[in-house]
């Protein structure tokens, strides 16, 4: 018959219960089947157990430099980019290019989704389209472009804009069609109009949709980036690698994943970042 | 809700007379719905300026359908008829209907253009007991708070009408007795004519003035609460014998068997 009280009191303070130091928290609790409390730079673990396995496979010579380059040597090699510039010159026109294509993409295909989701005129002319262009592979569409803008900044921009806007439509507009016809019915009965009915309503209804596309869209930017400075550029990170290509230095080659990674990495983090701030309200496994 | 239990008499000031002015909605010869077998089959009703009308009926009446065309819900339906309502008519749902993504204090301003519009949220919000609770979530709330919230939300732009559709259905029932007190104190306070669709026989005499109970799409019987019948904020009924007569009588016009459903 102790047991309860001892429940409880453990539940409630056991720290302030000199009789209770060092016991166990003994509430009956049931098994939880969702992923638990979410721990601060958990993300962190993974991507640094694959650069411990990297390090370990390089300093025991399992690895060789010249398949792999070893972490050191990549570090070194970005020390010595730094030093005359050459990297963040490159990294700076190639985050100049995909920021440029993100937020034209995020543009693009935000107004489209809200044009399609709130007209039905609008997803008659809109939807189809789209569809078309999300079945053609965005890079088969390169050299169309090269022919129609030449290979300067525009068909870059333009390339990353068609690749970025595509999910971001496609999310927005499924997050939007998802919104549950109750709150449409609310809206009427408390009187809002139209512009009230897209704030209050259409707009944070579609979010959850709009972030899980611009996931998609950070991702997609950067591949398409390697692609239009690999295949015919004279600046950026992917030039910077293709060079290194011709003559041979996998550490620079290497130096270039990694940034790709590291930016990757972080844009993720970022969107997520904000995602959790505007989505609080949601409460879903993620937590 | 303390405060609200705290000023009543035993038969609340409310209840003790239904108005007789001019009716404030008025419908006629209302039929909606597909086929040869309507939802509504030509109903009448009349609802008079702070008159408090219980709409009962089994499921599948047509009594949400009758409800949802006064809030002017019934875009897509096929029907005819004279449909008269108030300009300002207030919508509560079975669901309290609040926006997840908005505060509770967002959710009672929605739709409000006036510039105090927060200071009339929170005071509505104080008259349901959620005071202090403006900046929470809507799923921070138990369902009661949440009904509650609608509530204040229905009522923090003064309807002439209140339309409730089962807004207690959901509720459990020690809850929802207590929404029976504040809903009845509410309406007292600001005197909108209410029509409640439910299918508690016992809610119905508890609140309303009039019962109507609706058969196969057509107003089927009417019933005038007396004061002394209706259960009053105390919880017991002045004229017990009174109240269980009109409760046998509805729960025949429902078609339940009396003999067995009775205690």
């Amino acid at each position: 018959m102790s047991a309860a009280a001892v429940v409880e009191r453990t539940a409630v303070a056991p720290h302030q219960d000199p009789t209770l130091a060092g016991r166990e928290d003994v509430r009956p609790t049931g098994r939880r089947l969702g992923p638990g409390r979410r721990r601060r730079l958990a993300g962190l673990l993974g991507p640094s157990a694959l650069l411990l396995l990297w390090t370990a496979a390089s300093a025991t010579g399992l690895l060789d430099p010249r398949i792999l380059s070893e972490p050191w040597t990549v570090v070194a090699t970005a020390g010595e980019l730094i030093a005359d510039g050459r990297l963040q010159e490159n990294l700076a026109i190639s985050a100049q290019r995909a920021g440029l294509g993100l937020f034209f993409g995020i543009v693009v295909g935000a107004v489209l989704a809200l044009v399609s989701g709130l007209s039905r005129a609008g997803e008659a002319f809109i939807d189809g389209p789209v569809q078309i262009k999300r079945a053609i592979p965005g890079l088969a569409l390169i050299p169309l472009l090269i022919l129609w803008f030449g290979i300067d900044e525009t068909m870059k921009v333009l390339t990353i804009t068609l690749g970025v806007f595509v999910p971001i439509y496609l999310q927005t507009h499924a997050g939007l069609r998802g919104i549950d016809l109750r709150y449409v019915e609310l809206a009427q009965t408390v009187g809002l109009n139209r512009a009230a009915f897209i704030r209050r309503v259409v707009l944070p209804g579609a979010l959850p949709g709009f972030f899980l596309g611009l996931r998609f869209a950070v991702t997609g930017a950067w591949v398409s980036l390697v692609v239009v400075e690999q295949i015919n550029s004279t600046s950026g990170i992917g030039y910077m690698m293709e060079l290194a290509r011709t003559y041979g230095q996998t550490n620079i080659i290497v130096l270039g994943l990694a940034v790709y990674g590291i930016l990757g990495l972080l844009s993720d983090g970022v969107v997520r970042f904000i995602e959790r701030k505007a989505l609080s309200w949601q409460r879903t496994l993620a937590g | 809700m303390a405060a609200h239990a705290g000023g009543l008499t035993a038969v609340a000031p409310s209840r003790t007379k239904a108005p007789t002015e001019a009716p404030l909605v008025s419908v006629r010869g209302l039929v909606r719905g597909f086929g040869p077998k309507g939802v509504l089959n030509g109903v009448d009703l009349d609802i008079a300026p702070g008159e408090f009308v219980a709409l009962l009926g089994p499921s599948g009446c047509g009594k949400s359908t009758l409800l949802r065309a006064l809030a002017g819900l019934d875009h897509d339906v096929k029907g005819s008829g004279v449909i008269n309502v108030p300009d300002r008519v207030s919508v509560a749902f079975q669901d309290s209907r609040l926006l997840p993504w908005d505060t509770v204090l967002g959710n009672v301003t929605l739709g409000l253009g006036d510039h105090d519009a927060d200071t009339k949220a929170r005071r509505a919000l104080a008259e349901v007991g959620l005071a202090g609770r403006e900046k929470s979530w809507p799923h921070e709330l138990s369902g009661g708070e949440q009904q509650r919230v609608a509530l204040a939300r229905s009522l923090v732009r003064e309807p002439q009408l209140l339309l409730a559709d089962e807004p207690f259905g959901a509720l459990d029932a020690l809850t929802r007795i207590k929404m029976h007190g504040l809903l009845r104190d509410l309406v007292a306070a600001h005197r909108p004519a209410v029509l409640l669709v439910t299918h508690d026989v016992d809610e119905a005499i508890a609140l309303a003035h009039r019962i109507v109970v609706l058969d196969s799409g057509r107003v089927a019987t009417v019933r005038a609460v007396a004061p002394e019948i209706g259960t009053s904020a105390a919880g017991t009924p002045t004229d017990a014998a009174g109240h269980e007569a009109l409760r046998r009588d509805l729960l025949t016009a429902l078609g339940v068997d009396v003999t067995v459903a009775s205690h």
